[in-house]
């Protein structure tokens, strides 16, 4: 039982290490700054999410869990509200996306005055 | 074994989130990189206390998950504002 879940803790702990890989990867690959928020919140999602998991697998009931899981609800409702407050700011401050199509254009065009800017 | 590994997984992550951090372009791009900086470091203080069998670390995983975000806020705040308070009057974009 024990070898059990071991081996899953290992397997769900390496997955979230590869989704960290990847995240930081896209930051450093995709092109404007609302692009990078996504590889950004891959890390906040799955990549926190599997390694917080593994390690409560790891430690199992007892007050070690409870920490990890109280950080794990913590950062899953704080990650979502920072990425909003600094689109939002970029937004506001003419940080235009870039885009390739006239109608992508007007979308963004649409989006700004919604939000309030000059 | 397995979480000196995904330490040097998450090191190499933080690494590139610093890469980032350091050119730009925009302040807002620096942000983010802090962000998700800070967000790995949580991460890596976590692992770091299982692999040296002190799980007691996760208090201060707790309280950098706590800085990280509040620190977040205040700076997009500052740098959208240039305050911390309410924006000036006639600013649309009001409170954050």
């Amino acid at each position: 039982m024990a070898q059990v879940l071991d081996i899953l803790s290992w397997i769900f702990i390496l997955g979230g290490v590869v989704f960290c890989l990847i995240g930081g990867y896209g930051l450093l690959k995709l092109k404007d700054v609302y692009a990078r928020l996504h590889a950004a919140s891959l890390i906040d999602t799955l990549g926190v999410g599997l390694v917080f998991t593994g390690l409560m697998f790891q430690a199992g009931l007892t007050l070690v869990t409870a920490k990890l899981l109280l950080i794990l609800v913590f950062i899953f409702f704080t990650s979502p509200t920072a990425t909003y407050a600094l689109a939002r700011a970029a937004i506001n401050h003419d940080v235009l996306p870039e885009v390739e199509t006239d109608e992508e254009r007007e979308l963004v065009s649409s989006t700004k005055t919604q939000t309030g800017a000059d | 074994m397995i979480f000196a590994a995904a330490a040097a997984g998450v090191v190499v992550t933080m690494l590139l989130a610093l890469v980032r951090a350091l050119i730009g372009p925009n302040i807002y791009n620096r942000i983010l990189a802090v962000n998700v900086f800070g967000t790995l470091s949580v991460m890596l203080i976590a692992i770091y206390g299982f692999v040296d069998g002190r799980p007691e670390f996760l208090d201060l995983a707790i309280v950098y998950a706590l800085i990280n975000f509040i620190g977040t806020i205040a700076i997009t705040k500052y740098v959208t504002f240039s305050d911390m308070g309410h924006g000036d009057d006639g600013d649309p974009a009001g409170d954050i």
